[in-house]
């Protein structure tokens, strides 16, 4: 069982996580939901090690077992679809490439280089990316964003099907209705969650 | 039917030479006006004076070799002074205290007059290998300034991913920082190139290795021998404008492995 207890997280005095604790299934689809600013973003980071909490503990997973797609894309300019995938994935796993450009819909882009793709073909090759990196929980910050609902909700019934856990923000409306956990959060500072 | 591709591309470079090069006869031709017809090589001689001189030179094969020489000697300086500019720019912004250093050492080494640089090493080192070093001293500050610039405006957020992402450090150094440098490389190789020639042809004018550009510079005005002066100074220029241009095509093949 992957679970955060009593986490607290602050910056420059403001208290972002106050005792804030989670339990995650071991598998499917998890969304987070809540207004702007009221952590999500944070609790992914603490997950993935990226932001060390001021007390609280996280059990079941280690950082470096998690994959995080970053709210913004983050891509290099300078390497093509396919390089971006390969960049990741371990030598014995370059196979998947294909499978992974279907589950993103960017089938027939591997020589496509981010400067000419659209910011929702952007956001999905880091989706991809993120998948490509083996991991134990995947935490998924906005990955529908400018991505259009119908071809969202197809996606999300791919991560539905991935064998390790998801959880993921996301305000979207369709992908909320259909994702089988949501969890809202209330905040700054984000104390409880209520299902 | 040829492509029209390079003749375009020929054409468009070709107006500013050509305007400079008449620029040149002109004013070569009311110097000629100005001392009557006598003694105008010694202070503007015309285009096709220079022309003769540098193809006369060219078939000799003294003329070749003290290319090589020259071309060798700051090469060799090019080289160590990127080098060691790379290194220091790395570890000036790797290490605070290596920053607190070597900074004003380097700043120094920029600031201080080129000349006495060149009699310094004189005194301390051979007269050969004086242009090397001063090549390398000159070429050091740009490329240390250029790429501390270059390594500083690398994106954090690229080097998060590369944490995150569990990259290597030869990734990270592949995928994100060398092509995140690539301006700034490209900046500092094409000023540095011509900045090593400058100084050390200078320094070799001051220490007469042998054979060298410099030294037949040094003879051009012992002999007061204008249009080969403006030769020799032709075969630099050109010399410069070459190694620039294969550092470029160089870097360029080189990047290209990293999709840069």
């Amino acid at each position: 069982m992957i679970a955060c207890r009593e986490l607290c997280v602050s910056f420059g005095g403001k208290a972002v996580l106050d005792r804030f604790s989670l339990q995650l299934p071991e598998s499917g689809v998890t969304v987070l939901s809540g207004p702007s600013g009221c952590g999500k973003t944070t609790l992914l980071r603490v997950l993935a090690g990226l932001e060390r909490p001021r007390c609280g503990s996280i059990e079941g997973i280690l950082p470096r077992e998690t994959a995080l797609l970053f709210q913004d894309d983050r891509l290099l300019p300078w390497r093509t679809v396919e390089q971006h995938l390969t960049d990741v994935l371990p030598r014995e796993r370059r196979g998947e490439v294909p499978t992974l450009l279907a589950l993103a819909e960017l089938e027939g882009e591997e020589g496509s280089y981010p400067a000419a793709l659209s910011g929702g073909m952007c956001r999905r090759l880091a989706l991809a990316r993120c998948l490509a990196l083996p991991a134990r929980l995947y935490l998924l910050d906005e990955p529908f964003a400018g991505v259009d609902p119908l071809r969202a909700l197809r996606i999300l019934e791919r991560l539905k099907a991935l064998p390790a856990p998801v959880l993921l923000v996301s305000h979207e409306e369709a992908v909320l209705s259909r994702a089988g956990r949501v969890i809202v959060l209330e905040g700054p500072p984000l104390r409880s969650c209520r299902l | 039917m040829g492509s029209p591709k390079p003749l375009k591309k020929l054409l468009y470079a070709l107006p500013a030479p050509a305007f400079w090069l008449g620029v040149w006869q002109l004013c070569a031709f009311l110097v000629d006006r100005h001392v009557g017809g006598k003694g105008n090589e010694l202070l503007l001689p015309y285009p096709a004076s220079v022309w003769n001189a540098l193809t006369a030179m060219a078939g000799t094969g003294a003329f070749w070799s003290t290319i090589l020489a020259s071309l060798g000697r700051i090469s060799v300086g090019l080289f160590c002074g990127v080098l060691a500019g790379g290194l220091l720019a790395v570890l000036t912004r790797v290490s605070h205290w290596a920053d607190r250093l070597l900074s004003p050492a380097i700043r120094v080494v920029r600031a201080a007059p080129v000349a006495s640089f060149i009699l310094l090493v004189l005194l301390w080192t051979g007269r050969n290998t004086v242009p090397a070093v001063i090549s390398a001293l000159m070429v050091l500050p740009v490329v240390w300034d250029n790429l501390s610039r270059g390594i500083q405006a690398i994106d954090p957020k690229l080097l998060e991913l590369s944490r995150c992402y569990r990259f290597s450090r030869r990734k990270t150094a592949t995928l994100i920082c060398l092509p995140s440098l690539r301006p700034y490389i490209l900046t500092s190789l094409s000023t540095a190139a011509g900045l090593a020639w400058k100084s050390g042809v200078a320094a070799e004018v001051l220490c007469l290795p042998e054979p060298s550009l410099g030294q037949r510079i040094y003879y051009t005005k012992y002999y007061l021998d204008i249009p080969e002066l403006f030769a020799w100074t032709a075969a630099v220029v050109v010399l410069s404008m070459l190694l620039e241009r294969l550092l470029r095509t160089c870097l360029t093949r080189w990047g290209r492995g990293w999709g840069m």
